[in-house]
């Protein structure tokens, strides 16, 4: 006999792995929406990343003779990688049964996996673009992992645990009051989000200037149903991104464990309203900010390292700052 | 048999097995049958260390007061048998890549020697035995990084080598001295007796942490180490780089948390404060090299560096007596230092069949590889995953327990220790980040893109036996990164041997996962991770290819619309770490470019030039050479004398020590 809170917790699961797999899509297409109409654009429909994909995926691949399996292979494992993570960040509810597998620092070492193989296939084809992204993208995420890294200490020493859906519950809980280090670690945070989904003003997610590119130079020579992989894999990137700060920041709403079906639909909800102010954020700040020189980035994820370490640096001079 | 007589009996073994060597070493078939020898004797071992059960002996060879003490603890059993499945690898992979070595005379009578020497180490039980084993262990490794003595490269290699290995043996002689002096006794069952007042035990720590440190290659004392490693055979490297700093780890554990008696906290600051900065610098030279085994070398120093900041907060933990966090400490510590012997191995064994297929170390000359080598090549993309602690491998196991570690420390009382631990946190953090980024770049410029030379075109797949040793070891990586649980309960033992505490059993626990910390609901669970992975994968491609195309075609790279370029146009090396050397060169490594560019109209070509300087070589060993020199120099004088002045000098040295005498009473 299986209990039911595992039932549940089986249901949880599965739902948000394809939720997200689902809905990715949607929020870069909203984003670009929201971008499009602040520019004074009509833009493309917000359901245009999903014909996107269906189009690479009908299309054949062309693939460079200069590349190895490891070109073919990648955008697979990437994408797997990075839905993992995504799926085992609490969305719309807390009690995810597979979410033990995985805490906080394990999540990031997936997407951490992927970006490994992204840098990789992009050296692969050997070329002199695929280089520079590569180069440039591991410059970015030598000082980003490490930021978000302290993040995480911060809030792991405030929750007392580096387990997600641990960390929502003690945020919920009334005796968090108003913390110094939170706050440091939220700012910190959205700076590492936007370095590690190449938006502005790190990298320019519409642009193929070469002097600017990143992600879109590591991806240059992907095509057809590779291409379709690759951007899907970023689309979630961005959505695991977003629900992350939010249930880490702003866990509100996230149904708890053996809660009816109204909690779910309630958490749901939450959710939606949280993503759809997370891409109008993203949207009206890509608009309103330049993108920087490549080499002001370090700069900009100093603050970002800086501040997770005086967040945990405050944690262990006093649990309650 | 019991144990130590097992043990004993390979030891001896080997050095029959060496003596044998040296005579017939240019007999046809001594290569396999050496290694071959060797890869049994050290199965066998690995056996015997697994085996379990304590045992001492005492021979009557050695010192004639003293003899011979041995003993096999958990803490030895356990490095036992991480030497041991090292020296199995090497051994089997050199049955095939020693073929190639030009004059086997100069390495086949020292590798069963090294072996040897190192098993001694480790199961010495006083201190005459020990600084035995570790001398015939340096020894052997300087005959080894000699082998190829005819380049002034290994020629400079090997004296700086043999210079800072008798400058360890030298302090850990001290600190024996040290140590022994309060009762008398060498045996370390007599160490263990006495206690020493705080500042001599602090003179012990200091002097352990140089001696050990500097074998194990902690910064500055690293100097040797990159120069030494990869002037050796790459099964030798693999051996030196993987496995003989993991011995001078054991010596510091031995020394600093058995022998030494009750820690004070401040013990922890020099040792974090080693173990943090070798890690952030090793990995950051590392990036810098472009040298395929002095790279690795350098990233050795990494790993010590981070299994350093394991052991630096288990001192913590130890003298604040929180014996559970520090048995955490030590754990984390212990596999990774087992993490780093697999991967490392496997990464040597790569850059050797590298060599042997292109003769060529230098990775700007390489690229395309993986197409002639593809077996290699998967294996190595495995160690290189794992090196980079990336899950759901086994180096990745252990830096979680080393993050875990960090976030149970703000317990610590001491004010020195909560701000030192954040602050090493992070050099731990960038340290992963940027191993990241170092093999990112090795294996992307070595072993994919396109041949940088013709130096490729020539290159075949290594030979059978070395492609076994490294399948092995890459799926051992994958083995123990998906079971982690299983590791953790078998250092358990020897954890608890010197900490006195320990982690909750991993055995038990439901789907494999591990939970270090009863208390908090921290968990990883490497093998679900696994497969959900593998399943999204497979669900994934299923998926597109029915729903899109299955159709590929193969064209000319596009590459921006740029087909056609040369090779030359990749990326090198040098260019790749361009970006990370701009933000981190100038402060440490005060790197500067100057570039030369023509006038208009003049077609010579531009150049670029970079500059790096090793601040600890520059700051550290120029000055005290320097001074060494100068004051042999200002002895050499007393050579050329007259025999009228060396006779007033023995006189004047008489009065002098006459009147001393009379003084002094």
């Amino acid at each position: 006999m299986i209990p039911l809170a595992m039932v549940q917790a089986l249901a949880a699961q599965g739902t948000q792995m394809f939720l997200v797999l689902l809905l990715a899509p949607l929020l870069v297409g909203y984003v670009r929406f929201v971008k499009a109409r602040l520019q004074r654009r009509r833009g493309p429909s917000v359901l245009q990343p999903y014909r996107d994909l269906l189009r690479l995926l009908r299309k054949e691949v062309v693939l460079p003779d200069t590349s190895s399996w490891v070109f073919r292979a990648a955008p697979y494992a990437i994408c797997s990688f990075t839905w993992v993570a995504a799926a085992l960040v609490p969305t719309f509810a807390t009690n995810l049964l597979f979410s033990w597998s995985g805490d906080l620092i394990a999540i990031i070492a997936l997407l951490g996996t992927a970006r490994f193989l992204q840098a990789l296939a992009a050296l692969d084809a050997g070329t002199g673009f695929g280089g520079l992204g590569s180069s440039r993208e591991v410059m970015i995420a030598s000082l980003a992992e490490p930021a978000l890294t302290m993040l995480v200490f911060a809030v792991a020493l405030i929750a007392g645990t580096t387990q997600l859906s641990a960390i929502a519950a003690a945020v919920l809980a009334p005796d968090l009051g108003l913390r110094v280090s939170m706050a440091l670690a939220l700012i910190g945070f959205v700076i590492v989000a936007i370095a590690e989904n190449a938006r502005i003003p790190v990298d320019n997610p519409a642009s193929h200037l070469e002097l600017t590119m990143v992600h879109e130079a590591m991806v240059l020579e992907y095509s057809g149903r590779y291409l379709a992989m690759m951007d899907l894999a970023a689309a979630l990137k961005l959505l695991m991104y977003a629900s992350l700060i939010a249930c880490v920041f702003c866990p509100w709403g996230l149904a708890p464990a053996r809660s009816g079906l109204i909690h779910y639909a309630i958490g749901m909800a939450a959710w939606g309203g949280k993503m759809l102010v997370a891409g109008t954020a993203l949207a009206v700040f890509e608009t309103i900010t330049a993108k920087m020189r490549v080499f002001r980035v370090p700069d900009f994820l100093g603050i970002a390292l800086m501040l997770g370490l005086l967040g945990t640096l405050l944690l262990f001079v006093s649990r309650s700052l | 048999m019991t144990q130590p007589t097992l043990v004993l009996a390979c030891i001896a073994t080997l050095l029959l097995l060496a003596a044998g060597a040296a005579f017939g070493a240019r007999a046809p078939k001594a290569t396999p049958l050496v290694y071959g020898a060797c890869a049994t004797i050290s199965l066998v071992a690995f056996g015997a260390a697994l085996a379990g059960g304590d045992g001492t002996m005492v021979l009557p060879i050695g010192l004639p007061w003293l003899g011979a003490h041995i003993r096999i603890d958990r803490l030895a059993a356990t490095f036992l048998a991480l030497i041991n499945l090292g020296a199995v690898g090497a051994s089997v992979y050199a049955i095939g890549y020693g073929r190639h070595e030009h004059a086997p005379a100069r390495v086949l009578p020292f590798f069963p020697a090294f072996l040897a020497g190192m098993n001694l180490v480790v199961i010495a039980d006083d201190a005459y035995t020990f600084l035995f084993g570790w001398e015939v262990m340096s020894l052997a490794s300087w005959a080894l990084v000699m082998a190829d003595g005819r380049s002034a490269d290994s020629r400079r290699a090997g004296i700086v080598y043999l210079i800072m290995a008798t400058f360890s043996a030298l302090t850990l002689l001290l600190a024996f001295g040290l140590l022994a002096a309060q009762h008398g006794g060498y045996a370390f069952a007599d160490i263990r007796a006495g206690t020493l007042p705080p500042w001599q035990a602090g003179l012990v720590l200091v002097l352990a942490l140089i001696g050990a440190g500097s074998k194990a290659g902690l910064i500055p004392l690293h100097a040797w180490l990159p120069l030494a490693h990869p002037a050796a055979p790459s099964h030798v490297s693999a051996l030196m780089s993987g496995v003989m700093t993991k011995v001078a780890v054991y010596a510091f554990i031995r020394i600093v948390f058995d022998l030494l008696g009750p820690a004070s906290w401040w013990w922890a600051v020099p040792v974090l404060t080693a173990g943090g900065t070798a890690a952030v610098l090793g990995v950051l030279h590392a990036l810098m090299e472009r040298d395929l085994k002095r790279l690795l070398a350098y990233s050795t120093i990494e790993n010590i560096g981070i299994v350093f900041i394991g052991v630096g907060l288990a001192l913590a933990f130890r003298a604040n007596a929180m014996p559970d966090a520090a048995a955490l400490a030590l754990t984390a510590a212990l596999f990774h230092a087992f993490n780093h012997m697999l991967f490392k191995s496997v990464l040597f064994f790569g850059a050797g069949s590298v060599l042997v297929a292109t003769g060529e170390r230098n990775i700007e000359r390489l690229g395309g590889l993986i197409r002639v080598m593809p077996v290699s090549a998967a294996c190595v993309l495995v160690a290189c995953m794992a090196i980079s602690a990336l899950p759901p491998l086994n180096g990745f196991a252990s830096e979680w327990l080393t993050f875990q570690t960090i976030l149970v420390s703000p317990q610590l009382p001491q004010w020195g220790l909560r701000l030192l631990v954040p602050t090493v946190g992070t050099m731990l953090a960038l340290a992963a980040a940027l191993a990241a980024a170092c093999f990112v770049r090795a294996y992307g410029i070595a072993w994919l893109g396109r041949p940088r030379s013709p130096c490729v075109a020539g290159a075949q797949e290594a030979d059978r036996w070395s492609i076994a040793a490294m399948a092995v070891f890459a799926a051992l990586c994958l083995l123990t990164g998906l079971f982690p649980g299983l590791v953790i309960d078998a250092l358990s033992a020897a954890v608890r041997q010197i900490v006195a505490g320990r982690l909750p059993a991993q055995a038990g626990l439901p789907w494999l996962s591990i939970v270090p910390v009863a208390d908090r609901s921290s968990s990883y669970d490497a093998l679900t991770v696994f497969l959900f992975v593998v399943g999204a994968a497979v669900m994934g491609s299923m998926l597109v290819h029915r729903l899109g195309t299955r159709t590929v075609r193969r064209a000319r790279t596009w590459d921006c619309g740029y087909p056609d370029l040369g090779p030359t146009t990749q990326y090198t090396a040098a260019s790749y770490a361009q970006p990370i050397r701009r933000v981190f060169g100038p402060l440490l490594f005060g790197s500067s470019e100057t570039v030369q560019m023509p006038p208009p109209g003049d077609l010579s070509p531009a150049r670029i030039r970079k500059h790096i300087h090793d601040r600890a070589w520059e700051t550290l060993y120029e000055p005290l050479c320097k001074a060494v020199l100068a004051t042999a120099e200002l002895f050499n004088r007393f050579q050329f004398l007259t025999i009228r002045r060396y006779l007033s000098f023995v006189f004047l040295a008489l009065v002098g020590l006459l009147l001393a005498l009379t003084i002094w009473q």
